[in-house]
């Protein structure tokens, strides 16, 4: 972290920011804040360089055209994988995780580079687009509650031997492989189809990447009486469908 | 501009009156309006209907995300003082409502028709339009709609060689791509608050430069072309320059907007704008929406709003602080179940309004909101909500099936 603030840095919204994913920053934005730090929150367009010494990064999901777009820039920019090496944690969703990946089938039907800092590559499903909202079971390491959100995509993702997978899905399809994983991560670098916004779903994932940021293993509580009743709702609705 | 008139072949005849017959029962079961199943019947009965009805008629087609309801129905008001006008006016806007509508206008002179977005393409190839108004294109029902884009590619396809002459809003983007595959296009300075499906040229795929009320791609050459009409504050420029009051019923900058649009569609019919915009006057509520109904002692204003852009614009209208606002949410088949789009809305611009909060998904409302930073009370339902607001103006913004729930309970 940097001396004075907190430094989150949203990737591209110009083309990866579909289905709400500010909604992300928004929350890491006022969790921190609610702790008493300062959050300098930067919006960086795909026509200007990724900043190197942000501490939180978040990318977003995105249709099929951006996707190609972002990370062909992403790869040309080279930004993403520096701030990694400077210890930023980087947090993904859906197009965005598949960014994160070795490679990715885009738009074209082509393989598209990602940066690599996921072991994932990722393919395009044969099957119906995947919609609806989706429980599982995050990492026990990560010590988190269920994991709650809505997913909307066609992606497989399959996980290499250095990534793991972020949960394991009890209802939905996760990264569609057929063996209930969803997402994946490595210590700073996490990646998750799913959308919500996830972290408006999962306020503990929020906190989760500002202790990394930070290097701290507690915050001090915030009131979550409305997150806490949202999920109970959301959870409830994913294993008693109408 | 009257088409030639042709008589109804005895198979479309005979699927016009079965359609009727499907409406009738329909609205006996208290199932709607009716037009909807009417015109599904109709339409398996006979494929080429929805052309045989049109046929005769000088038919004016109107799509958009948002708006368009509403510019139906102000266009069908301006051209009313030509001719007569069968309109879908209840907002039945695929393919089978849109037959069934004008299955009633064997008199009338103009279709004025609302045509949802993912249907443009089929009905301006089965009617034969001589004008398409597009307002706007901006995501709206992701789980379902699938990408704006995508849309906006569909429409240039559809509409490629199109020959209805084509009035579209020059300060989206996305219509503006959709539009100029067309020869005969209309410009329509119209406006758009929402900025956030545009980003990213449409043709090229550079970022879109937006200085001020301009845009323009510096990588392919893309850029907004010089409209002819104008929304300037609250007149109407047209091609000649003369700029016409707009004195609408209905609130707020959209609307205007759409009122534009409306007279430059009207012009095109040889309705001069003075005439169409004093008849667009005589419209004050479309569908219940902009309605305000008296209910437990308030004035309750009913907004519909659908989707980011059509919230952004909402909020740019109500009165300002301290008028109480009521907003209701639900996630049901018609609204899209995925609620993410609350995420891009900016509800920080309601700080200031006591807020109560309603509908089938208010608890991720009460969690945006709190994100956002602004004070609110969750309440158990409309009735609730309503009582817990001092007397006086309330506005009430709602999604689709919340506003129909909102509708029911305060009696509009
Ligand atoms: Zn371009």
């Amino acid at each position: 972290m940097s001396d004075t603030s907190l430094r989150l840095v949203w990737v591209y919204p110009d083309l990866l920011s579909t289905y709400g994913d500010q909604g992300n920053a928004l929350v890491v934005e006022r969790r921190a804040q609610q702790r008493g730090l300062a959050v300098q929150r930067e919006d960086i367009r795909s026509d200007q360089p990724i900043p190197t010494s942000g501490d939180i990064y978040l990318i977003g999901g995105g249709e099929d055209r951006p996707q190609r777009l972002a990370a062909e820039r992403l790869v040309r920019d080279g930004g993403l994988n520096r701030a990694v090496d400077n210890g930023a944690i980087i947090f993904s969703v859906c197009a965005g995780y598949q960014i994160l990946g070795r490679e990715f089938v885009n738009d074209l039907g082509e393989t598209s580079q990602g940066l690599g800092l996921l072991d994932v590559t990722s393919t395009r499903g044969e099957a119906d687009r995947c919609v609806g909202d989706v429980l599982g079971d995050i990492d026990e390491r990560l010590n988190l509650p269920q994991l709650t959100g809505f997913e909307n995509h066609q992606g497989i993702t399959h996980l290499g031997p250095t990534a793991r997978p972020l949960a394991r899905v009890r209802l939905g399809r996760g990264n569609g492989t057929g063996d209930g994983t969803e997402g994946a991560w490595n210590d700073t670098v996490f990646g998750t189809y799913m959308h919500g916004p996830v972290l408006a779903r999962n306020p503990q994932i929020a906190d989760l990447l500002v202790k990394l940021a930070l290097d701290v293993n507690a915050l001090p509580p915030t009131d979550d009486r409305w997150y806490e009743a949202l999920r109970e709702e959301r959870i409830t609705a994913a294993t008693q469908p109408a | 501009m009257a088409g030639n008139t042709e008589p109804l072949s005895p198979r479309s005849r005979l699927a016009v009156t079965a359609g009727r017959a499907a409406a009738a029962v329909s609205r006996a079961a208290g199932r709607g309006s009716g037009s909807v199943i009417g015109g599904k019947v109709a339409l398996r009965l006979d494929p080429d209907l929805l052309a045989r009805v049109a046929q005769h008629l000088d038919v004016v087609l109107v799509s958009a995300t948002n708006g368009k309801t509403t510019t139906t129905r102000l266009i069908a008001e301006a051209l009313r003082a030509n001719g007569g006008v069968v309109s879908n006016a209840l907002g039945a806007n695929m393919p089978a409502g849109i037959t069934s509508a004008l299955a009633g206008g064997a008199e009338e002179q103009y279709g004025v028709i609302e045509v949802d977005e993912k249907y443009l393409a089929g009905v301006a190839r089965d009617v034969t339009p001589k004008a398409i108004a597009l307002l706007n294109l901006s995501r709206d029902q992701l789980d379902r709609a699938g990408e704006t884009r995508m849309l906006a590619e569909r429409w240039r396809e559809g509409l490629q060689g199109q020959k209805a002459v084509i009035i579209a809003n020059a300060d989206d983007p996305l219509v503006v791509w959709a539009a100029s595959s067309s020869p005969n296009v209309v410009w329509v300075a119209a406006g758009q608050e929402w900025k956030d499906d545009a980003w990213s040229c449409p043709s090229c795929g550079g970022v879109m430069q937006r200085p001020d009320d301009d845009w323009f791609c510096a990588e392919c050459g893309f850029r907004r072309p010089t409209p002819s009409w104008a929304l300037s504050g609250d007149h109407v420029l047209d091609p000649h320059g003369s700029a016409w009051p707009i004195s609408l019923q209905l609130p707020g900058r959209a609307n205007k907007a759409n009122a534009a649009t409306s007279a430059a569609v009207a012009a095109a019919f040889g309705v001069a704008p003075q005439v169409a915009l004093e008849r667009m006057g005589s419209v004050t509520a479309v569908a219940g929406r902009y309605d305000v109904v008296q209910y437990a002692g308030r004035d309750i204003r009913l907004l519909l709003a659908k989707n980011p852009a059509g919230w952004l614009e909402t909020f740019s209208l109500i009165d300002a602080p301290p008028a109480p606002v009521l907003l209701s949410v639900n996630a049901r088949g018609a609204d899209g179940t995925d609620t993410s789009w609350l995420w891009d809305v900016d509800y920080s611009r309601l700080a200031g309004h006591p807020i109560c909060v309603i509908g089938d998904r208010k608890l991720d409302l009460a969690v945006r909101l709190e994100v956002a930073g602004v004070d609110f009370q969750v309440c158990n339902d409309a009735d609730d909500a309503v009582r817990r607001c001092p007397p006086g103006r309330i506005e009430a913004i709602a999604n689709y099936t919340a506003f129909q729930d909102l509708r029911r309970v305060v009696g509009n």
